[in-house]
């Protein structure tokens, strides 16, 4: 079983009465925080897999009780991991992902980047993103993993993935694979960087879907590639309207439209529209939030003017209000892609995770701020456990 | 063979530091021992049969990295975890 020790000195729940709500990726490890279903009183786990590196863990919507988490370390190669009991006893995968062996490219995957469960309808079916820039996709569970051959073998990938060379200082990563609610062969993935590619056919042939996207970073705004989605986000009753934190901006594409809208071109000039995460609400797809980072100068990526702050839109993009209450003053906060969350209270909570190893809450959906927990490793991913309902 | 495992490695070997394990190439080896604590070397080889960039791999006291490197029963295998990381 889990061991949880109470958080701020709250214990009025006992251990039995909460449940884990949100799953935290570190450089150093993973840690649970768990909570009542009111979300005043928090617990924290012990870690899992100490030292090593998780970048993403990821509960299974389908039976609420799986996590599947990617895991490696400074010199191990990566792998993956599966929970059947919420984060109590964990194995390994018979065989993680991987390119094929002796292919031409001779890839060799150095992360698990990105982890997404695949269809309702498709239960032990999920997906993978690496660096190099591989999907992977497995249907048992995440206990033996192949590579999805549509897209590492597409004849444009090394055209569209950044290879042989990865520029990005930290690899080139594949992220935010998407799975349309409404059809389980339609999906999106993003690749930082790389662009937008969307597929209709379960991963067999994929499209960029890059128009309107702005680059800062070449020489001219040209090809159909080449662009940096950081994160990109399908409302699930709404599912043909996409939102996207890029390198250069923040967008929205309601299909079957092509071309992203710079919604990002409403946001305050001071603090541009430059992040790594989007979240969406749960019920209402007119409503985001980001967290803005400084992309001027050398890109501190740090809150612009050391003033932390989350923005929310209640319109689509049309509109942005800063919320900074219970944040502090003073602030060089970095929160990555996959460190941002919301859960599916009502109101909705919105948490987000730093690079400084601090989790930040807020249970009326972004108005007041709190921490729940500081001194953690460098945190790469902050994920919604057990819904409250 | 003698193969000394190094800690980051030990969670396959149920602890053990050192194992005993049979092939004629380093590779050989490392399956043998791969048959015997599933997934150990998929952690320390990649999926183009090359030893991951931090890995370290000694014949007794040579360093090697090509996997085809011919041993015998008296040699010692030592796998390291080169110093890096923080």
């Amino acid at each position: 079983m889990n061991e949880w020790s109470p958080l701020s000195g709250s214990s009025r729940a006992r251990p039995s009465e909460v449940a884990p709500r949100l799953l935290v990726g570190t450089r150093k490890g993973l840690w649970m925080l768990a909570a009542n279903a009111a979300r005043d009183d928090w617990w924290i786990s012990e870690p899992a897999f100490l030292g090593h590196i998780v970048t993403h863990v990821v509960l299974d919507p389908r039976d609420q009780r799986t996590l599947v988490a990617g895991v490696s370390t400074g010199h191990l190669g990566p792998t993956v991991f599966r929970s059947h009991d919420l984060g109590a006893t964990w194995t390994e995968a018979a065989r993680p992902p991987a390119f094929t062996t002796d292919e031409a490219l001779a890839r060799s995957l150095r992360t698990v980047f990105w982890l997404t469960p695949g269809h309702a309808s498709e239960p032990g079916v999920w997906y993978a993103g690496g660096s190099p820039q591989g999907l992977f996709r497995s249907e048992d569970g995440g206990d033996t993993w192949a590579p999805v051959s549509g897209w590492n073998d597409h004849p444009e990938w090394t055209t569209w993935a950044e290879w042989p060379e990865e520029n990005t200082p930290d690899g080139s990563l594949l992220h935010s694979l998407i799975v349309d609610p409404r059809d389980p062969a339609h999906l999106y993935l993003g690749m930082s960087a790389g662009g937008v590619f969307e597929s209709t056919d379960r991963g067999g042939e994929w499209t960029p879907r890059n128009d309107g996207l702005a680059t800062v970073f070449t020489p001219e705004v040209g090809p159909n590639f080449f662009h940096d989605p950081h994160c990109i986000r399908m409302h699930p009753l709404r599912p043909d309207r996409l939102y996207q934190q890029n390198h250069c901006g923040i967008y929205r594409l309601d299909r079957p439209e092509h071309t992203w809208t710079r919604i990002g071109d409403n946001m305050p000039n001071a603090i541009g529209d430059i992040g790594f995460p989007i979240e969406l609400h749960p019920r209402d797809p007119d409503i985001a939030w980001v967290f803005p980072m400084d992309g001027t100068d050398v890109w501190p990526r740090t809150s612009p003017d050391g003033r932390p702050a989350v923005y929310i839109t209640r319109d689509g993009g049309e509109s942005w209000t800063r919320l900074e209450r219970g944040l502090p003053e003073r602030g060089w906060l970095t929160v990555k892609r996959q460190a941002m969350t919301v859960d599916d209270g009502d109101p909705a909570g919105v948490y987000f995770g730093t690079t400084g190893g601090e989790v930040w809450s807020s249970r009326d959906e972004g108005a007041s701020w709190g921490a729940l927990v500081a001194h953690l490793p460098e945190i790469y991913a902050v994920e919604p456990g057990v819904p409250l309902s | 063979m003698l193969v000394r495992i190094p800690t980051p490695l030990r969670s396959y070997t149920d602890q053990r530091a050192v194992l005993d394990a049979d092939g004629h190439t380093v590779a050989e080896v490392l399956f043998h021992v791969d048959r015997q604590f599933p997934g150990l070397r998929f952690r320390m080889v990649d999926e183009q049969n090359q030893l991951r960039r931090h890995m370290k791999v000694f014949v007794n006291d040579e360093s090697v990295r090509d996997l085809e490197t011919a041993v015998s029963d008296a040699d010692v295998i030592t796998i390291m975890a080169a110093l890096s990381g923080g």
